[in-house]
């Protein structure tokens, strides 16, 4: 987009994300391959096709696992700028800091109903062996920072990716209009989630899709939770800044806090952003019930309520999760080695006709898939 | 000597409906009423009358009223009527006046200035009647982190905590100050509630040690009443610094309100003035602070968690950060329309700043210094209703304590007289006559009543706001706007202006 186009854009600053609190209604999908299949993106392009009604034109985007075998132990930064100046910016501020291997701008072609893009680039590097050894954080927590900085400081740049054999792609429009434009055709990886955005505020800025991305973890949501600024207070305590007022980026950032810091299984994750009532956890058997009372009451400001259902993709693994009530709806799916996951049923059944078997989750139950260690 | 007062209040008795009963005569402790046999009339001595309303609910006739005098001086805005006649009140006796319950002045209510959420489309509400709400609290001290065991089970620190199925406890008034009755009716409501009631600093009567599991004992300056049992009777401690109403004095119970029971409970002589001083006195810093913490600890064997209630002061949100790193589990706030027995009447009037201010502050403050979840936090200072309490969770407090709303539940009429220890409702006073008046029986029945509707209307307003689980709305200031409020105001309270 050059200075002209950028003009006429320049209202919904008012309104973007970070500016304002945006609810939005989405779809979401995923699949994943328990023996590490590398499986197409576009796939999750056709299923988010089948649920054109619940975008609205002004965000997708997806997420791949297992997509770069080239380069499987280098941090993979996908990273928009408004203009050239952010990008000479942004380079030298990375090149100090890490053993760049590959730089390009990430191949798009011209869609219908694509349009506003800001350049788009990636970079393959690793952590400097010098900066890894002065620094007092552990290496992800300072990638993590690192990637703060940028999109806090620098003006104009946006890093919407930033793990290790892993990609988001996205940006503002239909789903399956974003994944062409991406040419997502070129990809496989054993995992793949998908966002198709009905937002409240006017469009304009491709960081503000989703997924939404914090090293390994991605997270696509659907829902407008109720609970957003009990945890994003919450959040805040431990150093994190909310900069995009979005629940998707809250629920990231509480994944990220109790797997990532905190070495919470994921399973248990799940009971606590989503745990099982009082009423129940009461009629539990000893063990259990203990466990559940403590980890509600020490992280009772994590606890999310209104309606949602997200789709974590970490490396290796998947994790599907509903709110306690499932206010919002959500269908699991299997075939041989492919568990799916979808806001519908068509969506599933667009790309896997005859499914194993098909499930609903219930509220709080996550749905776990994991790559299967080699031997087993 | 010329009396310069005129009373405040008139009692206006409609002779056609009289029948001259004389219940009145019986009923007003404060002998307004009077019977003139010779001439069969029935006359009243206004000049005595608190306006408790206790004549004109008992009447059987409904012959009564009381109305606010319309005898005047001349208007001023600056010497009002009050200023004029507190002058030659103290021009007559030379001494420092007394009130009591909450200040009557007209500081700004915030809870009045801010205004709930609700959901509309974009998310659904949940109807409480339809899908669990729940609304069970945890005080207390939390852990950070967890380790897994080998069998997946977890080991995390322990730190005592208080389990509420409310977030809505009693506050602390004295036996001494209150009557016994009116203690049972509170230990018996909290028990049926599953929440908590104080003892305040006068001891605990034997009779209430039952109602253990549902009592915070209560450790002031004066010490009254305080040995081991005591301290190990109720489920939690709590250290009294200080108090909404008198920040910065001690309590004072007058001698007459002092009797065999109250002398025994209280471990002092029978007819002495039962002052405690305003300082502890071994706490002249925080060092000192914690050391009490500790050894008040030592003496439960850390299986209690330790309150430490303070008054708002305007450095509130330093003391809460010192507090919240002294030991102790749970931070009290009481605000200055907080309800007392009896306090100098400049202090309560001027001292101190509302709660919801002070809540504000400390939440902010302690988030920013990452030590929150060091502690749980409860405010009291006039909580006056459901809404109220939706908006102090809100802003972030875990639980709140009320204490005038409870003493309305038990007959109170608020006639702010407290301190003269002839409450005709029974409440406020040791007049064995008085105490009778209340009768247990009944008053923790409508305390049980009062509480289980504020609960029921708490869990409304959460549907509303589509959330289900009480934590989800702690310190959620986002559900919360101002209305009229300036960009000061909302900046410490932390939330936008309606419309934003
Ligand atoms: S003090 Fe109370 S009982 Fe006595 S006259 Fe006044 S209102 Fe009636
Ligand atoms: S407790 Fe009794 S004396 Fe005190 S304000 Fe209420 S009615 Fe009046």
């Amino acid at each position: 987009m050059d200075e002209i186009e950028r003009m006429v854009n320049e209202v919904d600053e008012k309104y973007r994300e970070g500016n304002v609190r945006i609810p939005s209604g989405c779809a979401i999908c995923g699949y994943f391959s328990k023996k590490g299949r590398a499986l197409p993106a576009i796939d999750a392009v056709d299923a988010m096709a089948y649920m054109h009604d619940r975008s609205n034109g002004l965000g997708g985007g997806f997420a791949g696992y297992g997509i770069y075998p080239d380069f499987p132990d280098h941090y993979a930064f996908h990273i928009f700028y408004d203009n050239e100046h952010a990008r000479e910016e942004t380079e030298s501020f990375l090149k100090i800091r890490f053993d760049i291997s590959n730089m390009e701008r990430i191949p798009t072609k011209k869609v219908y109903g694509i349009s506003g893009a800001p350049l788009i680039w990636r970079y393959f590097g690793r952590l400097e062996p010098e900066v890894k050894a002065h620094t007092e954080l552990d290496e992800e927590e300072y990638v993590c920072q690192t990637v703060i900085h940028i999109n806090t400081k620098i003006k104009g740049a946006y890093v919407f990716s930033s793990g290790k054999n892993m990609g988001v792609f996205k940006g503002v429009g239909f789903p399956e209009d974003v994944g062409e434009y991406y040419r997502l055709g070129d990809y496989k990886g054993y995992c793949w989630t998908a966002h198709g955005r009905y937002p409240t505020n006017t469009p304009g800025w491709w960081g503000g899709a989703h997924p939404f991305n914090i090293l390994n973890y991605t997270i696509v949501h659907n829902g407008e939770i109720s609970s957003y600024d009990a945890n994003r207070r919450f959040m805040e305590i431990y150093g994190y800044k909310c900069t995009l007022l979005t629940d998707t980026e809250v629920i990231t950032y509480i994944i990220d806090y109790l797997n990532r810091k905190r070495k919470l299984k994921l399973e248990d994750v799940a009971k606590v952003i989503a745990p099982p009532f009082w009423s129940q956890i009461e009629k539990m058997e000893e063990k259990e019930r203990e466990k559940l009372t403590t980890l509600r009451n020490m992280y009772a400001s994590l606890l999310i309520t209104g309606p949602f259902s997200i789709i974590l993709g970490y490396t290796g693994g998947m994790m599907a999760l509903n709110d306690r009530l499932k206010l919002r709806s959500m269908v699991a799916a299997e075939k041989d080695d492919v568990t799916y996951v979808a806001s519908e049923e068509c969506a599933i059944r667009s790309i896997c006709p005859n499914p194993d078997r098909t499930w609903s989750p219930a509220g709080g139950e996550p749905v776990i898939v994991e790559l299967e260690k080699e031997g087993r | 000597m010329i009396d310069y007062i005129q009373p405040d209040y008139e009692v206006v008795r409609n002779k056609d409906l009289c029948i001259k009963c004389k219940v009145c005569v019986r009923q007003c402790a404060n002998e307004v009423h009077q019977y003139d046999e010779k001439r069969d009339v029935l006359y009243a001595d206004n000049s005595k009358c608190v306006n408790c309303h206790r004549c004109v609910t008992l009447c059987p006739a409904k012959a009564l009223k009381i109305v606010k005098t319309d005898h005047c001086f001349k208007p001023s805005a600056n010497y009002t009527t009050e200023i004029i006649k507190d002058i030659y009140r103290q021009a007559d006796t030379g001494g420092v006046l007394l009130s009591s319950m909450g200040t009557p002045k007209d500081y700004p209510v915030y809870w009045d200035k801010m205004l709930i959420n609700a959901s509309q489309v974009t998310n659904p509400s949940i109807d409480p009647l339809r899908e669990p709400m729940e609304i069970k609290t945890f005080l207390g001290r939390k852990p950070e982190t967890v380790k897994y065991r080998e069998d997946g089970s977890i080991e995390v620190e322990k730190f005592p905590n208080l389990e509420l199925k409310t977030p809505i406890m009693f506050s602390a008034m004295s036996y001494g100050s209150i009557s016994k009755n009116a203690h049972l009716s509170l230990a018996r409501a909290a028990e049926q509630l599953g929440i908590f009631y104080n003892t305040g600093e006068g001891g605990l009567h034997e009779d209430l040690y039952k109602y253990s599991l549902n009592t915070i004992v209560q450790v002031a300056s004066g010490r009254f009443g305080v040995h081991e049992d005591y301290l190990n009777a109720g489920q939690a401690i709590e250290i009294k610094i200080g108090q909404g109403a008198k920040p910065g004095i001690g309590g004072h119970l007058p001698g007459k309100k002092i009797g065999p029971e109250v002398s025994r409970t209280r471990m002092i002589p029978m007819g002495t003035d039962a002052i405690s001083p305003a300082p502890h006195h071994d706490i002249y810093s925080i060092e000192d602070l914690r050391q009490l913490v500790f050894s008040l600890k030592e003496a439960t064997n850390y299986k209690k968690p330790i309150i430490v209630k303070i008054a708002a002061v305007h450095n509130i949100a330093a003391i809460a950060s010192g507090i919240a790193r002294s030991g102790a589990d749970i931070i009290a706030i009481d605000g200055i329309r907080g309800g007392t027995g009896a306090a100098p009447s400049r202090i309560r009037d001027n001292v101190g700043m509302p709660i919801e201010l002070a809540l504000a502050a400390v939440d902010t403050r302690l988030r920013d210094e990452g030590i929150r979840n060091n502690v749980g936090l409860v405010v009291a200072g006039s909580i006056r209703s459901s809404a109220d309490v939706v908006k102090a969770i809100a802003l972030g407090a875990d639980a709140v304590y009320i204490g005038t709303p409870a003493l309305l539940a038990l007959g109170c009429h608020l006639c702010r007289s407290c301190h003269a220890g002839k409450c005709n409702w029974g409440i406020a006073t040791q007049n064995p006559e008085l105490v009778r008046r209340l009768n247990p029986d009944i008053g923790y029945k409508r305390l049980v009543n009062l509480v289980n509707a504020w609960s029921h209307e708490i869990m409304e307003m959460m549907g509303g706001m589509g959330i289900n689980s009480i934590e989800a709305l702690r310190g959620n200031r986002l559900m919360l706007r101002g209305i009229g409020l300036s960009e000061k105001e909302l900046e410490i309270l932390g939330i936008k202006h309606a419309g934003e």
